[in-house]
């Protein structure tokens, strides 16, 4: 026998169970394909404007910057005004997502932008999340061929789109986006959600920013 | 890893009088506490999601076999491959196998409790295969040949000068008079360093705070971003989980995850939650070319079907940080992978009760970490069930074997006991003096050796009890 085999059966004889119980199996199936959300607490459940408030609260509590635009057109504006403001140098990476292509940064002739995936010499990534979750402040970001995930992790400032109208409520709601997107039960290869900049408390408890991942995340939310 | 659990006595003892520990821990019991505190608080339903936490658990588990089987289906649709391992030297064979199809040299770690728990690091270095560890703490306790101390926070038994002195003596091609004295630039050097190890990487290996029956997918929670790494930048992505990692569905794993970081670490959410569901698609500009997970039984399954079952609720978050053993010995003192009371529960079900235990008995059951249990986990009972067992098994000491067998004798016999303590109690009372301490006492001295015991005062509790009936006061 296998050690897949006998993993099983060991789990079956433990739980005085038969594998090919039909009871047993439509319990699972059915669980499954319901994927019922169980509780979402009050602060996930807010109407539209409050939520985008209550995404943003948390998102600067975890230490991100936040800003809002009234149009997609408004981001290379706001690139390029997040990285003068720092002193960093006119220049970041983004994949070909269509909404960052819908923002036409060849508005903002200062600005290089390179595409593709990062080889971690980049100092400013922009990336495109397609959803928010208000009741933690978290961004969700999902690989494809438009979105590298190199992006999320190995610039030094990570700046992210965010449309208010994918601002949800809840994780719950996130997932349902992602299903929506997807199909149920399918995932891109890689699903981030983020929560502030990277950050380490290895040392004595102490938090410090920038451990692996971004130093700073600055969040901009459009209208 | 060594385990040395069977040395815990002495090991604790070590740790008491080991200055600089006892300095360190300091961190753990003032930082933690106030954090879970605080977002546990901020959530009102806090509570009602740990019912719900610990109701999918249970479902999970009394189904585990076929959420298995819908996961592995999953995997496989995805691109990706289940190895399954029944124990670790199975576990470390599938690795090594996957390694060497690569030709790895270099395999890049993130933080993974599992994968001490199987020793990989150790076999990987026999077998001519550099491990790097990525978290800033493991990469520091690798640096001094150290196992971590906490499962969260694998160098919370060091001060800032301890590592600063390991980077100045393996970083020699950095300047020797760099200023390492902030805790920034010592995070920084690590960041630096630990960079061109991502992209030299054939391998990355991660564990598992979740695995997802529905989609497929393995969920690593991080605040660092190096898991991240270490499973993009390495052409291949080896997962290893224990099999009690499985939960139904995505929104199953919300409920849970509302509950992880808070109890952890005092978050509302950790900084990346990253949900893995095969290798890169045709198209991807990034990500690993091969997905594994490697699924590990290691003595789980004896543990389903017994009064142990529940234990395999644990996502691993809150009990070792407000437990008063934990804080003052360390983890490290524990002898083996998991510390605290999930350690004391769990080292006997995975490694034996000859060889965990007497951890059971490192408890004062004060039941704390049962109340801060995420997963609602009743840790003292276990504890408990695994003290009878030992009992039952003669393994405790000829001389605790006795006491109890003389307090036994008098405790089934109630007329004897009561006059026995009536006898008893005016004298240690007696004995206690005007501070009301004891400093000695006979058959006792290895609690008065330590500390003063506190002299028994006014009525015994049955005195009190009886005038309490007699009064009719409490009714």
């Amino acid at each position: 026998m296998s050690a897949r085999d006998n993993i099983l059966s060991k789990v079956r004889r433990s739980l005085g169970a038969a594998g090919d119980d039909p009871q047993r199996r439509a319990t699972v199936k059915t669980r499954i394909a319901d994927a019922a959300p169980g509780l979402i607490p009050a602060r996930g459940q807010l109407p539209s404007e409050e939520r985008v408030k209550l995404f943003c609260y948390y998102a600067e509590k975890y230490g991100a910057t936040t800003a809002r635009i009234a149009s997609i057109e408004g981001l290379p504006g706001e690139v390029s005004r997040y990285l003068k403001s720092r002193n960093l140098p006119a220049s970041v990476r983004m994949g070909s997502d269509p909404l960052l292509a819908a923002a036409h940064f060849e508005s903002e002739p200062v600005l290089t932008v390179l595409t593709g995936a990062s080889d971690g010499n980049d100092l400013a990534g922009v990336s495109h999340a397609q959803a928010g979750v208000a009741e933690s402040g978290t961004l969700v970001l999902a690989s494809g061929p438009d979105n590298p995930v190199t992006i999320n992790f190995l610039p030094e400032h990570h700046i992210v789109a965010v449309k208010a109208e994918d601002i949800g409520g809840s994780l719950e709601e996130a997932f349902a986006r992602v299903t929506a997107t997807y199909g149920k039960g399918e995932m891109p290869r890689t699903v981030n959600f983020v929560t502030g900049p990277s950050r380490s408390g290895d040392i004595e408890q102490k938090i410090i920013m920038g451990a692996h991942g971004p130093r700073a995340l600055h969040i901009v939310i459009v209208d | 890893m060594q385990i040395t659990t069977p040395q815990f006595k002495e090991n604790a003892t070590r740790a008491i009088q080991d200055a600089s520990l006892q300095k360190a821990l300091k961190n753990v019991e003032t930082g933690f506490i106030a954090k879970r505190l605080a977002a546990t608080d901020a959530l009102p339903e806090f509570d009602a999601l740990r019912d719900n936490a610990r109701d999918i658990k249970n479902h999970t588990l009394a189904h585990l076999d076929l959420y298995l089987e819908e996961y592995e289906k999953k995997v496989t649709a995805s691109g990706g491959h289940v190895h399954f391992a029944e124990t670790a030297e199975e576990a470390r064979a599938i690795i090594l196998d996957i390694c060497r199809k690569r030709n790895a040299k270099s395999v890049t770690k993130g933080k993974s409790m599992i994968t001490e728990e199987i020793g990989l690091n150790d076999f990987f270095e026999k077998n001519g295969i550099q491990p790097v560890e990525t978290d800033l703490g493991e990469y520091i306790i690798q640096l001094r040949g150290e196992t971590p101390s906490h499962i969260i926070a694998p160098a919370v038994h060091l001060n800032k000068d301890q590592i600063e002195s390991d980077f100045r003596r393996v970083h020699t091609h950095l300047p020797a008079g760099r200023d390492l004295s902030e805790h920034e630039a010592l995070l920084n050097e690590a960041r630096q360093v630990l960079r061109k190890r991502y992209f030299e990487a054939d391998v990355g290996v991660t564990g598992a705070n979740f695995l997802i029956a529905e989609t497929g997918s393995s969920v690593i929670v991080t605040n660092e971003g190096n898991g991240d790494l270490t499973q993009t930048l390495g052409k291949c992505h080896v997962v290893v989980a224990s099999i009690e990692k499985v939960v139904p569905t995505l929104n199953d794993c919300a409920q849970i995850l509302r509950l992880l970081a808070r109890s952890a670490t005092g978050q509302d959410m950790s900084v990346y939650t990253t949900f893995s569901t095969g290798p890169k698609r045709a198209e991807d500009p990034d990500g690993p070319e091969e997905y594994h997970v490697v699924l590990l039984d290691n003595g789980r399954t004896a543990m389903l079907g017994t009064e142990f079952q529940e234990m395999l609720r644990c996502i691993r978050g809150a009990c070792m940080n407000h437990c008063p053993v934990y804080h003052a010995v360390g983890g490290h003192a524990y002898g083996a992978v998991y510390p605290g009371p999930m350690g004391a529960v769990l080292t006997p079900s995975l490694s034996g009760i000859e060889v965990g235990g007497n951890l059971p008995n490192a408890s004062t059951f004060c039941g704390r970490c049962e109340s801060v249990c995420p997963m609602r986990i009743p840790l003292p009972k276990m504890m408990r069930h695994w003290r009878e067992r030992e009992f039952e098994k003669h393994l405790q000491p000829t001389a605790a074997r006795y006491g109890l067998k003389v307090w036994a004798f008098f405790a089934k016999r109630p007329k004897l006991y009561r006059a026995a303590v009536s006898v008893a109690m005016p004298l240690l009372s007696a004995l206690g003096g005007s501070k009301r301490r004891i400093h000695s006492l006979p058959l006792a001295g290895g609690w008065t050796r330590h500390r003063e015991m506190p002299a028994p005062e006014g009525k015994t509790f049955l005195q009190a009890w009886a005038e309490r009936q007699a009064t009719g006061a409490g009714r």
